[in-house]
């Protein structure tokens, strides 16, 4: 036992992520994912055809000059799968940074605020979580059609409550501690009390939810997108193209599912992996049996 | 149980349900109001005239006040009549009954398998705590637990059905009027899917939970009275573990209303969360709209009856409520 147990059972941010950092998952898990935003992002520019070439007979499995044959509407299907990752991955990224900022901030004034701002804020969440994600992004697309920034927009404001609740939780106790009191009493305002004083003692938590959020934000555009559900048809986009490519797997031609589906399941594994490096360090750091 | 407190707490938990419902039903129909096409023009085409639209949208109800059209939707809907599908001019009871029946047996079929299925998976870990069975299932847990539906669909598909080995039907084929339960074999992929989905959350909240009460005071109070290990175990342990399970079989039943659209569709299964897919393509509003309510429906009722469930059997609770 210190003399201050209290202020040493506070994770800090760069301790979660350094002690996360020493374990052998999160470092497979970076590797894996940093491999595949490479393929999404940079992959296009070793593709061997255009987006939009057709090069022979649709679904042709063994055409000379192309690594794993032709897919729908003739087009190549590895330079498909080069340039299908981006739009899922760009999607998944800015819907769970849209969600977590919307939710910290509301996180943080329900927990500070307690009350009736409190009882409002965390009922609309309830609220909002009685809908599966999924169904929201649906109805939105029903409504106005499956463009690219209302399907970020649906899916960013759907993670919100989820979010909010993992912030409101952990600062509830927080703001219970001295040091918020003495802010008061020192006058702070209420901006730099929420911001200086809570939110970095909400950063683990918030760091393995974020990280939860983004692997099911990958499986929900996926998923919207094998539904079919994408702004521009043409585009090469992964779940789309499992599904234009599922009805030909036992035709001789596999590749054009197989690809994106190996792709996603390791972009998912891999994040996945962070993510409980994230929460055993953050874990770890809060029973105090790892140093932070 | 003539206690007041646990009346109270279901009263104010089915009230809050019921408020959620009507929340929802207020969302789904506003946004449906919002709609920046006009329902009666898309059903009749471009070509259509402005006096047949009009007399549509009059046939539609699509004129009257928006806050009367959703009472009367409401009332309707409550009563067990959510009205005429746009696309097929037909009832939506009529061709959607079958499917909400077919997605139940379905949802009923994962849970009976998942919920006692990751229970046993989630107490031999905590059992076997930090030997190679617990590392090995719980990281096999966490690459299911990342994987989407329709990724682990799809790997299925691969390997029972097309590439590996040709053994499991890869699609549903059930004609209307005959019920799933006549064809068990094209239930296994499906199935398979959402139980694979479920199965590691519940497993993973099941072990947690059982290393947390086995540790508490209260379990070694128990060992140290000499209480027998099976009394301890059934009288003391399981009743507190079952909380924090409860919530997570709820969560996974719920998601599994969720998971059914990408299952469905996947498989051609012939069920609601298929149907949602299909009636969002061609922007079906009515059958939009009664589908979301009978997903949110499920959410709600499976959530409180957790809650419930909870509270009844977690004795901390109970006698906190008193």
């Amino acid at each position: 036992m210190t003399a201050l147990p209290e202020q040493q059972s506070t994770p800090a941010p760069p301790g979660v992520l350094r002690v996360s950092w020493r374990m052998w998952r999160t470092k497979i898990g970076v590797a894996i994912v940093s491999l595949l935003v490479l393929i999404a992002f940079f992959g296009r520019f070793i593709a061997p055809f255009g987006e939009n070439e057709a090069l022979g007979i649709p679904n042709d499995p063994d055409l000379e000059g192309s690594l794993f044959g032709l897919g729908k509407l003739g087009y190549d299907v590895w330079t498909r799968f080069l340039y299908g990752g981006r739009p899922i991955l760009v999607q998944a990224f800015l819907s769970t940074v849209l969600a977590l900022v919307l939710g910290t901030i509301i996180g943080l004034v329900a927990a500070y605020n307690r009350r009736r701002l409190d009882d409002a804020l965390m009922r609309t969440m309830d609220v909002m979580l009685a809908l599966p994600q999924i169904i929201l992004v649906l109805v939105v697309i029903a409504m106005f059609g499956a463009q690219t920034w209302l399907v970020v927009l649906a899916v960013g404001i759907s993670t919100v409550p989820r979010i909010a609740r993992v912030v409101r939780g952990t600062a509830v106790s927080v703001v219970e501690r001295d040091f918020v009191a003495s802010a008061e009493a020192l006058g702070e305002p209420k901006m730099r009390i929420l911001g200086a004083e809570l939110l970095p003692n909400v950063t683990a938590p918030l760091l393995v939810e974020a990280n939860l959020r983004l692997t099911f934000a990958i499986a929900v555009i996926g998923g919207i997108a094998f539904l079919g559900f994408t702004s521009d048809p043409g585009a090469a986009n992964w779940g789309l193209m499992i599904n234009e490519h599922r009805g030909v797997l036992a035709g001789g031609q596999p590749w054009g599912t197989m690809l994106p589906v190996i792709a996603i399941a390791l972009l998912t594994i891999g994040t996945g992996l962070i993510g409980d490096g994230l929460s055993r360090a953050a874990a770890g750091i809060d029973r105090g049996t790892v140093d932070a | 149980m003539g206690n007041i407190g646990v009346w109270k707490f279901i009263g104010r938990r089915l009230l809050l349900g019921l408020a959620t419902l009507l929340v929802v039903s207020i969302v789904v129909f506003a946004a449906t109001q919002l709609l920046p096409s006009d329902p009666a023009r898309a059903i009749l085409g471009r070509d259509a005239t402005e006096q047949s639209v009009n007399a549509l949208r009059e046939e539609l109800g699509l004129d009257r006040p928006a806050v009367e059209q959703y009472w009367d939707w409401l009332t309707r809907l409550v009563s067990g009549d959510p009205g005429e599908s746009f696309n097929a001019r037909l009832p939506i009871m009529d061709y959607i009954g079958d499917r909400v029946l077919n997605s139940l047996f379905l949802l009923v079929l994962a849970s009976v398998i998942s919920i006692p299925l990751s229970l046993l998976i989630g107490a031999y870990s905590a059992r076997k705590r930090d030997t190679a069975f617990d590392h090995v299932s719980s990281n096999v847990m966490l690459a299911l637990a990342s994987l989407p539906e329709f990724v682990i669909g799809m790997f299925l598909v691969v390997l029972f059905s097309t590439i590996v080995w040709q053994v499991l039907p890869a699609v549903t084929v059930i004609a209307s009027g005959e019920g799933p339960w006549n064809h068990l074999d094209q239930m296994i992929l499906p199935t398979a899917v959402l139980v694979l989905g479920a199965v590691p959350y519940i497993a993973r909240t099941a072990r947690a939970s059982i290393i947390e009460v086995n540790e508490s005071d209260y379990v070694e109070m128990a060992r140290l009275k000499g209480a027998p290990e099976e009394v301890v175990l059934w009288r003391h342990a399981v009743p507190n573990a079952l909380g924090p399970v409860f919530q997570v079989i709820a969560l996974n039943v719920a998601y599994f209303a969720g998971g059914v659209i990408v299952v469905e569709f996947l498989f051609n299964y012939p069920g609601i969360g298929g149907a949602l897919a299909a009636s969002v393509r061609v922007r079906d509003i009515p059958v939009i709209q009664f589908l979301v309510m009978v997903l949110a429906a499920l959410y709600v009722t499976v959530n409180l009856a957790a809650d419930l469930a909870t509270v009844l059997v977690t004795p901390r609770l109970r006698t906190r409520l008193k």
